[in-house]
Formats: C-alpha cells, sequence, structure tokens
C-alpha cells in the first residue's frame, strides 16, 4: 500500500470535525472499538484501521462528504457489507472509510416494468425476498448473497452460480445514481433499457469503487422459473467431466448453473454434508436446468443422455426438490468443508476457456507439488471460472509465503492459457500486482487515463486495482512529432 | 483534400492514428460506411476505414465466443454461426435500408459501436451485454485491449462497455470478441390481434413477466401492420400485437399454448406464425421496415420504461396527430416517423418518465440542425467529455 500521509494523519481531529458537521449523531466513529469492525473484509489475511469510519445517511451527505475530501485532498474507500474477496473494501490508514449500510431500503418495485430501484446497501437476497411474492427475483446470485449489499455488487460486477444463462450484475442493471469524488450527482440510466451516450452505467459496473460511489440501483427483475431440476454425474477422469460440458454447450443446451468439483473437493464435502457423492469419482459435475416445466423435463434427459455417452459413472437425476437441494449440498458447503480440513484456505478467481479446464487442472497440480500445499478445486465450468482453494496455515510465515506464490502461479497460468486473472472476485489489492501479467504499460494507462476523469487527484479507493497509481498531469501528457511522413504504402481513395 | 484511409494490418492502423495525432488532422473512422447517414454530420478531415482488416479470427463454438477482426461484415459473421446453429443474441438490426443505402452491408463492430440490438434486447440484453472484449487504437496512436475470450471476466474497467456505442469516437478498433449462443430449434410467433396501443402495451408487460420466457414483444398499429410483408398479417387487417416464443419443440408448443390461455380474455382473435413467417416477421420489426418504408419522412427512435410507451405516443400524437408508431421491447423502443423533426415535441413527451429520443434518420441538413442525441444534464456532459478526452486528448476522432 502506498505510505501513509503525515499531514492527513495530523489533522485526523479536524477531519473528524468536519464529517461530524455533515454526518451528524452515531454517523461518525473515530474510536477504535468502534472501527474496529471495519478494519478488513472477506479477504481477512490483510487488516488496517481506517482513519475515521463515516456512515452517511443521504446523497446530499455522500455529496458533502466526497466535496470536503476533494478539497481537502482526503482520500476515501468506499463500502457496501465488507464481503469483498480480493480487498476491494479494505481500508486505508490516511483513508475515510465511507459505509454505505444505512442505505437500506427498497425505494419502488415496478412490476410492468420488471425492475427495483433500491438503495445501495440493500442486501443482493434482499432485493429477491422484497419481490418473491409475486414471482419475482433478482438473478445474480454471488455466495455471499445474504450478506453482500447490491452497491457493492455493482462495484465488483458480481457474478455467482447461475451467470452462465442469466449474465454478471453488468447485465441485470438499468440504472444508477451516482455521486463524483467532486460531489455531482449524475444519473445513469433509469427504466429504459439503453443508454444514451457513453455507457457510462457499464463503466461503473466493476470499477472497484475507484470511480463514484452508487447511491441508488434500479435492477431488472425476472421472473422466477417455475422448475429447476438437476444431474449429478461423477466421471472417473477429469477429462471425461470436462468433455461433457462441452458436449452439453455443444447440443445448444445453456444450463441454469454447470458445476465441476475434483476429487479433493468431492471427498472434503462429502465427509463435511453427506451428499451422497461418489467418492471414486475423479470429476464430479451438477448440471442444473430451468424454465418451464416441459423444457426442463426434456432438456435434463438430454443432459442425461449426454453423460451418459461420455461414461459418466455415476448418474442421478433430481426427481423432486429435496434431491435438488441435496445435489447442491455438497458444492454449497465445498468452502466451510475445507475450511474444516485446513486452518486456513485462499480462493482463487480466474476464467479460462473452457477447453483448457484439464490442462489447467493438470498444471496446477503440478504447482502444488513444487509449493508443497494442497489445492481443491470447485468451479463454475460453464463459463469457465476456476476457484482454486489452496490449503495453507496462516500462522506459519513460510506456508502463508509459498501459498502467495503459488495462488500467483495459477493466476500466470490462466492468462497464459488466453485467461484472465479475476472473473468474478475482483483484482482488489490482492491482485493488483498481478495486472501486468495480463496488460501491458499502455492498457493500464488507458484505465488509469479513465480514473482521472472521475476523480483526478486519485482520492477514490487508493492502493487498489492498479500496481502503481500515475499522477494524471503525467498521464495527460502527449509529446507530438509534426510532420513526419505518414506511411506512404497505405491505400487512399 | 478529404480522403479515406484504409489500413490492412493493426500497425498501419496506428500509423495512421499516429499520423492524425502529429498532424493535428481529425479523422471519421467506419466500418464499411453502412451507417454513414446516422448521427450528426461527421466533421472530419479524412476518413479511417477499417474495411481492409476483415476475417474470423477465432471461433470455437464451444466456447460461445467469437473474435472478429473490425471490418467483417456482419453477414459473414452471422452466416459462420448458423452454420454451427449458434446467433448473435442481441439480433443487431440492418439500418442499411433504413437509412438510404444498401441492406447486408454492415460490420459486427459497426452494430457494437453503435450498440444497436434488435427485438431480442428485451431478454436477452443489448450488444454491449454481449461485448466481451477488443484491441484497438487510442487517440494517442497507442495500440491497446480490453476485456478478453472468456465470457466472466472483472478484471480492470469494463472498457468494452463504454466502447459500445461510442460511435468511434474513442479509439479505432481492428479486433473485436463477442459472445454467442445457441440458435433456437424452434420460432413461433403468437399475434394478438386489434389492440389499441394502450392496450397492447399492457399485453406485451404482462406477457414478459410471465414465466413463459417470450424473446420479442412488438406491437403494429393497424396501418403500420398494413405495411408488412407478411401474408398473414396483413391479412388480419387490423393492428398486430406479436410475441415470440423460442426453444426446443416442446417447450414452444406448451409456452404458446399458455400464452394463448393467458390472453384469451384481451384478444378476441389470434393467430400464429410458424418458423418462416416468425423469422420474416421479426427481421422485419427488427429492421423497423413497415414504419421505416415511407422514405420521405424522418425516423425518431425513443428509449423509454416498456409501459409507458403508449401514453408517450399518444402525448406526442396529441400536438402532432401526423405521428406514426411502430413499438418493440414491450413498449421500451418506439419508433416514430414524423414530417418534421419536431425535437421538442418528441423530448418532451420523455421528460416524466425518463429515456431518450434518437433522430435516427433525417436529411443531413436537419442533422446538422437538431441535436439528433438527447442533450445531456451539465454533469453528465462534462463527465463525458473528460471520458472522451481520457482516450482522445486532442479529439482527433469525430463523433463525440
Amino acid at each position: 500500500m502506498p505510505p501513509l500521509d503525515p499531514g492527513i494523519l495530523a489533522r485526523r481531529s479536524q477531519i473528524v470535525a468536519a464529517l461530524r458537521a455533515i454526518v451528524p449523531g452515531e454517523g461518525v466513529i473515530d474510536d477504535v472499538e468502534g472501527m474496529k469492525p471495519y478494519e478488513c473484509d472477506a479477504l481477512s489475511a490483510y487488516r488496517q484501521m481506517p482513519l475515521v469510519v463515516v456512515l452517511p445517511q443521504t446523497v446530499d451527505q455522500v455529496s458533502r462528504i466526497l466535496r470536503y475530501c476533494q478539497d481537502e485532498g482526503v482520500k476515501v474507500v468506499p463500502r457496501g457489507a465488507g464481503t469483498s474477496l480480493s480487498g476491494g473494501s479494505m481500508p486505508v490508514g490516511d483513508a475515510i472509510l465511507l459505509g454505505m449500510a444505512k442505505f437500506n431500503r427498497v425505494l419502488e418495485i415496478d412490476y410492468d416494468n420488471r425492475c427495483a430501484r433500491v438503495q445501495p446497501g440493500v442486501t443482493n437476497l434482499g432485493i429477491t425476498h422484497a419481490v418473491q411474492h409475486e414471482g419475482f427475483y433478482y438473478a445474480p446470485d454471488p455466495s455471499s448473497q445474504i450478506a453482500c449489499s447490491i452497491g457493492g455488487n455493482v462495484a465488483e460486477n458480481s457474478g455467482g452460480v447461475h451467470s452462465l444463462k442469466y449474465g454478471l450484475t453488468t447485465n441485470n442493471l438499468l440504472g444508477l445514481e451516482i455521486v463524483l469524488m467532486n460531489g455531482e450527482v449524475v444519473r445513469l440510466g433509469g427504466k429504459h433499457l439503453d443508454s444514451e451516450g457513453y455507457d457510462l452505467m457499464g463503466l461503473m459496473t466493476g470499477s472497484e469503487g475507484l470511480l463514484g460511489v452508487v447511491t441508488e440501483v434500479t435492477v431488472r427483475l425476472l421472473r422466477k422459473p417455475s422448475t429447476a431440476r438437476a444431474v449429478l454425474m461423477g466421471f472417473s477422469t477429469e477429462s471425461g467431466a470436462a468433455d461433457c460440458v462441452a458436449a452439453i454447450i455443444a447440443a445448444g443446451i445453456i444450463p441454469g448453473g454447470m458445476e465441476m468439483m475434483d476429487k479433493d473437493a468431492v471427498q472434503c464435502a462429502e465427509n463435511y454434508v453427506g451428499a451422497g457423492y461418489p467418492l471414486d469419482a475423479e470429476g464430479l459435475l451438477i448440471v442444473e436446468l430451468d424454465g418451464p416445466a416441459v423444457e426442463v423435463d426434456y432438456l435434463i434427459e438430454r443432459v442425461a443422455a449426454l453423460g451418459r455417452e461420455r461414461g459418466a459413472t455415476t448418474l442421478r437425476v433430481s426427481e423432486d426438490e429435496a434431491q435438488r437441494t441435496l445435489f447442491w449440498a455438497g458444492r454449497k458447503a465445498a468452502f466451510p468443508a475445507v475450511g474444516q480440513i485446513s486452518p486456513d484456505y485462499m480462493c482463487l478467481d480466474g476464467s479460462v476457456p473452457r477447453a483448457k479446464l484439464v490442462e489447467v487442472l493438470a498444471r496446477m497440480r503440478e504447482m502444488s507439488k513444487k509449493h508443497r500445499l494442497r489445492v481443491v478445486n470447485v468451479f463454475h465450468a460453464g463459463d469457465g471460472n476456476l476457484h482454486p482453494l489452496i490449503l495453507f496455515d496462516a500462522n506459519d510465515p513460510d506456508e502463508l509465503r509459498r501459498c502467495e506464490e503459488f495462488g500467483a502461479d495459477i493466476l500466470r497460468l490462466c492468462v497464459e492459457v488466453g485467461g484472465v486473472l479475476t472473473g468474478e472476485h475482483g483484482v482488489g489489492i490482492e491482485k493488483r500486482d498481478l495486472m501486468g501479467v495480463q496488460f501491458t504499460q499502455i492498457d493500464l494507462d488507458q484505465q488509469m487515463r479513465v480514473k482521472c476523469a472521475f476523480d483526478p487527484d486519485h482520492l477514490l479507493n487508493p492502493g487498489k486495482v492498479f500496481p502503481q497509481l500515475r499522477r494524471c498531469a503525467e498521464l495527460g501528457r502527449l509529446v507530438v512529432h509534426k510532420g513526419q511522413i505518414p506511411f506512404p504504402d497505405l491505400p487512399r481513395f | 483534400m478529404t480522403s479515406t484511409l484504409q489500413p490492412g494490418t493493426p500497425d498501419e492502423l496506428r500509423a495512421a492514428v499516429e499520423w492524425a495525432v502529429n498532424d493535428g488532422v481529425t479523422l471519421a473512422i467506419e466500418g464499411r460506411g453502412s451507417k454513414r447517414a446516422y448521427g450528426p454530420p461527421m466533421k472530419a478531415d479524412h476518413t479511417l476505414s477499417l474495411a481492409g482488416i476483415s476475417g474470423v479470427v477465432d471461433y470455437q463454438p464451444e466456447e460461445l465466443v467469437i473474435t472478429v477482426k473490425a471490418g467483417t461484415p456482419i453477414r459473414e459473421v452471422e452466416a459462420l454461426l448458423a452454420q454451427r446453429k449458434q446467433m448473435l443474441a442481441f439480433e443487431p438490426p440492418d439500418l442499411g435500408a433504413m437509412l438510404g443505402g444498401a441492406a447486408g452491408e454492415g460490420t459486427l463492430a459497426g452494430a457494437l459501436m453503435c450498440n444497436l440490438a434488435g427485438p431480442r434486447r428485451i431478454s436477452h440484453g443489448a450488444a454491449r451485454d454481449h461485448f466481451l472484449g477488443f484491441q484497438g487504437v487510442n487517440g494517442r496512436g497507442e495500440l491497446f485491449k480490453s476485456g478478453g475470450r472468456v465470457v466472466k471476466n472483472v478484471t480492470g474497467y469494463d472498457l468494452s462497455k463504454l466502447l459500445a456505442g461510442s460511435r468511434g469516437s474513442l479509439a479505432a478498433l481492428h479486433e473485436i470478441t463477442v459472445k454467442v449462443v445457441p440458435a433456437a430449434e424452434k420460432l413461433r410467433t403468437l399475434m394478438l390481434v386489434g389492440l389499441d396501443d394502450a392496450t397492447a402495451v399492457k399485453a406485451m408487460c404482462a406477457a414478459m413477466g410471465s414465466p413463459h420466457e417470450v424473446s420479442g414483444a412488438a406491437h403494429l398499429p393497424t396501418e403500420i401492420a398494413a405495411n408488412s410483408g407478411i401474408d398473414l398479417v396483413t391479412q388480419q387487417g387490423g393492428a398486430i400485437t406479436a410475441l415470440r416464443i423460442e426453444g426446443v419443440a416442446p417447450s414452444a408448443d406448451a409456452r404458446i399454448t399458455a400464452l394463448r390461455e393467458q390472453f384469451a380474455g384481451v384478444a378476441p382473435q389470434m393467430e400464429e406464425l410458424h418458423s418462416m413467417r416468425s423469422r420474416l416477421f421479426w427481421t422485419e420489426l427488427r429492421d423497423a421496415k413497415p414504419l421505416a418504408n415511407d422514405a420521405d419522412r424522418l425516423l425518431w427512435k425513443l428509449s423509454c420504461p416498456p409501459s409507458h410507451g403508449a401514453a408517450i405516443v399518444a402525448a406526442i400524437r396529441a400536438r402532432l396527430p401526423d405521428a406514426r408508431a411502430q413499438y418493440d421491447w414491450s413498449g421500451g423502443l418506439i419508433w416514430l416517423s414524423t414530417r418534421e423533426a419536431n425535437a421538442d415535441i418528441v423530448r418532451d413527451a420523455l421528460v416524466a418518465t425518463g429515456g431518450h429520443a434518437t433522430l435516427i434518420r433525417a436529411p443531413e441538413s436537419v442533422r446538422a440542425a437538431v441535436p439528433v442525441f438527447q442533450p445531456q444534464p451539465a454533469a453528465l456532459a462534462a463527465l463525458s467529455r473528460r471520458v472522451k478526452e481520457s482516450f482522445d486528448p486532442r479529439s482527433i476522432f469525430a463523433g463525440g
């Protein structure tokens, strides 16, 4: 992280007083005990106390806080529910922590236009809870959905198990209200479908809190599918399972969810919840189809037939809701199950082309030997989004170091085979220093120039995403070589 | 003198832009020029054509993505996808004929840069939702990339979204990657006959809110339906509200039956179009042909909250009785034809609901005089300008 600014630390009491003038009462927290719950997010290996915590309740307060911070050169870390797995909302010692938890109201539900207008602190699942009695839901379902906020989902462009069919957060938004670092309030989109001008809503989504603070979100609602059924398939090889995934997609079927687990993950999960998983399977697939009952019943047979053709050694089709839930129980418990056999684990999040899954798994296993740490794999096979879990003990500094190296090696491998560093967890501080593996300096400079358009002094969520933040004045410089002879060979007409 | 530069490689493209940066000349970027008449008249010293950078780079059907060079015609892409029973989910319209040119000439990159989507927008998302990554040259003359070739990716800013709809004002792309989906086995259309606009919009919103996975909801008032090229449509002799169902055969049958039951009390008369006619009909709707065929009239495209579509048209008609409309996206897309631009009347009707209006077809002189795109509030306009400068500090790319 960048070194702390002693000038800011020295002015702490003035900054606290200024914030109190904007947010009265309990909304400013500056005592150590009160700030303790904010010292980390879900990437809990890294901890840092913020300068001060402020919890505004109105858009006007957010605007005045940001304006003040802009004028005074104070850094700001925005935070939703603090469930980021990449350190996206981890505090910075000389920055205020702007918590949006009090923005927790559902403002409007519009079934005719199938959308809901909500404040950013509403939880992901809270949206579904508000509309499910009418048969609707909000589709993206990150595994933290019970706790994570929709504002945080926008910042991280969160995905989930069903994103192959229903998309990520970015595909399920209609409108945003944001506050810029200079205090300006800007509305993007609305209840209509297409943005006018530049798609700044699309740019904001997944920008990890570096461009603006989200104060209102209009999400798209979907009618809940009338039926969901799942097939559980075990294969004697990983490539058998991966071939089946490719065959299902080649057959023109887009499942609601398509998850794969390797042998170690199957065994962990089975020991933990007893979902009836086949312990001899090298690769386990859970394929879920959702939609109208006739369609699901028809396609589930086709998926099962493809599994049989590809030599599935275990094959069960859910006949009722209880059985479907049981198929998922092991997959959903995979992380806590791994937590039970290891003091700590690190969860990674690279995406690779589906065709490279088997190769990546095999090479990960070689790396596991080299780094002398176990790795367990559960992943969204449908969209090639891997979640390798590296098992280690954080109290052993050498294991922590090896774990970090192993994780970096895996992400480099993802990029090498044509994939990316992160499919849904975000870059944050966790993968920041690996950005150069995927991007050239020119690529990164262009992204940072976009940041300059929103936040010219780099005050919002500092130290995240970019390995080295360059000053906007420097980034903006353009050297012109007038009078060069332009490419004489280029066709002109 | 204005000339057209046509680079054949990314390096030549970069050199062309670098030259423009150094000499301070401006460039109008185009693919194959099919949408030259879209937007305000481009004021640029030269045209930078991407037609020479063409061809499929990589297509693996089981990955559900395709990578093509920027000048690749969309019809080549669609033909290739069709061979493997796949398609572009966003159903890009072909505005060639509407804008006074030939049909079938546009590029896939051009459709993305204008963020154009057809009837399936309402269920499957806009062009921008399917745009995964690109490589191109920014206004500093630098080759850069963003996104990737995998469907799930949150690494760095999602610049693809920003480029979609930027109409060549931020960067000159040479390679793009988009998501593709399996083509549906069956296509059926249920036509509700004789509904007035308000009832039709209500019915379309109800259909979209049903569990029957409707993938298109459009409405043609009587005088517009009469312009259809599909016999079964004109034979009805009334307004047509069309609901599209796609999927495997048993599912399509069951859902059509369910929709018939749902709307039995709303529409006294219902008819069905099967695969062939359905395909032609939705292509016609996609390109707004029934409304656009009167080439003397101006065309607007309004994006609004779907349930307000009919009320917005009624408000415009109250002041402009001669205006004609065709609805798509469950009422959320209104194609409107008028004799004159009447921008204030059109845009006033959107103030209460939010949304925006684009003057999509008008003589050049009108497009030069009337704001073709919806004017933005000051803070948003200023932010957009700063974003433009972050890619193109010397404003060498026209159309920003």
